[in-house]
């Protein structure tokens, strides 16, 4: 028995096929991605640069599975999510990507812990095993010792590692990294980057978006954006 | 396939709540006395039915009241020394009702005299109520001592009495009571029994017994006193007879009740040229005692049902303004990967929470308040099951009815915006 494959090479994560997204605004229609080809490879470390309205947060919306393509195909590990409905794409959400944002995005009212939790509980996984789960990360992003705290009591390197601890609670595939250091200081930037750099090394796909050029140094390949198309690729 | 547990949905509601706790107990609060005014409002409808029931139970559901009443015209023109006005209902007309329905059971002819009482120095302004040994059959009452009257005392015109148990204390204090001597007016009867009296006549239905009477046989009282009441108004005398002030007739059976007084009217109105006389049925004041009951209840329930629908509304506004300040959370949960469904489970269960937790304190003030009722304004009041498990239900209903609209918007929420939300 063969299964039906659809894309050729198992290596790759994510493959957009002639992407388009137009968004109606007012009577005028903008096309924020203009026929994107791209392949994203396990185990890539991606940094996607380009100035503002170069249509790189709707690729990495699109990518997250929180906006829709309005032409062309998006294979998600080789099969077609183009026309997925609202529940399937936040299946993918939850089991195969990790989000990590500029802004931290924690939930004010949770203790770290349960904000690393957060993914387990919306996976069904029971309590104790989740907890313990959550304490593995936090010590693996040197947090063990904050986890009873709330988000406003810790600093903005000290949120963005519980970020990031969240974000690989799922044991994603990919994960996508909006400017993640992007409300932080240099020094705090460069040990969040050293983690993230820890975590492709230890086999994780990364897609960052950055406007920073030291940081996109840290990634492996760089794809530059302009006006919905992708300018250049830079691979290493 | 892998199912979300309630329990850790409720858990966290409860969590979230807790973080704003003057806003929840505020938002209960509306839900708080819309269920505690349900509660308290049946249990104090459902206690004056019980009370209205009872009263009918001691006026005899079976019973027909036909009393005198002095007619309309008669007032005016009374004013002579030397008139004496006739009216009511006379010896003839209880034998006619005998002898005329076969439905009828029983007739107690009812004479009323108003006398002091006399035992020595002590003296008892009492009501004299010359009837029949039916009386007692269709009034019963506990007899606390001796007997009641017998058809042998109405045969001889016995010159006896039967005192309540509250007449029998005031005049006859600790001494032995059977077999004393008292004077009504001028005249002595022996006391022969001592029955209990009904306390508590209120309302609309009037019982026919009272707390302090003397029971005697009417062929005595009308051979002792006569039928002529003589009374003194401010400087002219009145003189009435009336033959006899009562006819209580009591009927086999219920469904006969309303037809039978209805002929007895008819009869009755044939043979007096004035309307001096007024039927009560028991039942129908009843029934006429249920409809306001209703009435009573669709008004208090009305008022209650708004109060309830303040409560959810108050619960949908502070869930609304809860959605739009956490839209931010909301786009994170929706980013990690939460489905629209468990958005609006839990937002929902807050709201359920919120209204639930307002039921429970609304019930615990709905059930004090029936307490206190009872306590200070001396009314008898009900709780019963359905009184408990309705409150709680329609505050359930509440916060779905409620929360629904909130939750739905909360799902709507687009993650893309969400996260851009300050």
């Amino acid at each position: 028995m063969e299964a039906v494959v659809t894309d050729t090479r198992p290596e790759t994560v994510i493959r957009l096929e002639n992407a388009g997204k137009v968004y109606a605004m007012g009577n005028q229609q903008v096309a924020a991605l203009d026929g994107i080809d791209v392949a994203f490879e396990k185990g890539g470390f991606w940094a996607v640069m380009g100035s503002s309205g170069s249509g790189k947060s709707t690729l990495m919306n699109v990518i997250g599975c929180l906006d829709r393509l309005t032409s062309g195909r998006y294979l998600f590990q080789g099969t077609d999510i183009s026309a997925y409905d609202d529940d399937a794409l936040s299946d993918i959400r939850l089991r195969h990507l990790g989000f990590i944002f500029q802004s931290f995005n924690l939930i004010p009212q949770l203790t770290v812990q349960r904000n690393i939790e957060l993914p387990l509980y919306y996976l069904g996984w029971d309590k104790e095993k989740s907890q313990a789960h959550a304490r593995h990360l936090a010590s693996m992003v040197g947090l063990d010792t904050r986890l009873t705290h709330r988000p406003s009591e810790l600093s903005g390197g000290q949120m963005q590692r519980v970020a990031i601890a969240r974000a690989l609670a799922a044991d994603p595939d990919l994960i996508l990294a909006d400017e993640p250091t992007g409300n932080l200081d240099t020094r705090t930037s460069h040990q969040i980057m050293a983690l993230l750099t820890s975590l492709h090394q230890g086999g994780k796909t990364i897609i960052m978006v950055t406007h920073e050029h030291d940081l996109a140094e840290y990634a492996r390949n760089r794809l530059y954006m302009t006006d919905g198309r992708i300018d250049r690729i830079e691979k290493r | 396939m892998k199912q979300i547990k309630f329990s850790r949905e409720l858990a966290s509601g409860i969590q979230t709540l807790l973080l704003h706790k003057l806003r929840s107990f505020l938002t209960m609060l509306g839900v708080v006395f819309g269920v505690g005014s349900v509660v308290a409002m049946l249990a104090v409808g459902e206690g004056a039915s019980k009370d209205a029931l009872e009263q009918i139970r001691k006026l005899g559901s079976h019973n027909i009241l036909i009393s005198s009443i002095k007619p309309v015209e008669e007032g005016a023109t009374g004013t002579t020394p030397s008139f004496m006005s006739i009216y009511g209902l006379t010896y003839l007309d209880h034998d006619r009702i005998q002898e005329s329905f076969s439905s009828v059971r029983k007739n107690v002819p009812v004479k009323l005299i108003r006398k002091e009482a006399r035992l020595g120095e002590r003296a008892l302004e009492l009501r004299v109520v010359g009837t029949s040994h039916q009386w007692f059959e269709v009034i019963p009452r506990p007899v606390l001592g001796g007997r009641t009257l017998m058809p042998g005392d109405l045969a001889d015109k016995s010159p006896v009495v039967v005192l309540t148990e509250f007449g029998a204390r005031k005049l006859l204090a600790t001494r032995h009571t059977i077999g004393q001597i008292i004077r009504l007016g001028v005249d002595s009867f022996t006391v022969i029994g001592i029955v209990k009296n009904e306390t508590g006549s209120s309302g609309a239905m009037q019982i026919p017994d009272r707390e302090i009477d003397a029971y005697i046989p009417i062929t005595t009282a009308r051979s002792y006193f006569g039928d002529v009441v003589i009374k003194r108004t401010a400087g002219s005398r009145l003189r009435e007879k009336v033959e006899l002030n009562q006819i209580i007739v009591q009927v086999g059976s219920l469904d006969r009740v309303e037809p039978a007084a209805q002929a007895v009217e008819r009869m009755l109105t044939l043979f007096h040229q004035k309307k001096d006389f007024q039927i009560q049925v028991p039942l129908a004041l009843l029934r006429q005692a249920e409809a306001t009951k209703r009435t009573f209840n669709i008004v208090l329930g009305a008022i209650a049902g708004i109060s309830l629908l303040v409560g959810g509304i108050g619960i949908m506004n502070i869930m609304l303004a809860s959605v739009t300040e956490r839209t931010r959370e909301i786009g994170v949960r929706r980013a990690i990967g939460a489905k629209r469904k468990q958005i609006i489970i839990q937002f929902l269960i807050e709201a359920v929470v919120l209204s639930s937790a307002g039921g429970i304190l609304g019930l615990a003030v709905g059930m004090a308040i029936p307490f206190f009722i009872t306590w200070f304004a001396k009314m008898p009041t009900v709780i019963t099951p359905l009184g408990i498990l309705l409150p709680l239900f329609v505050s359930l209903g509440i916060g779905i009815v409620f929360g629904l609209y909130p939750a739905a918007r909360a799902a709507r929420v687009d993650p893309i915006i969400a996260l851009r939300h300050e």
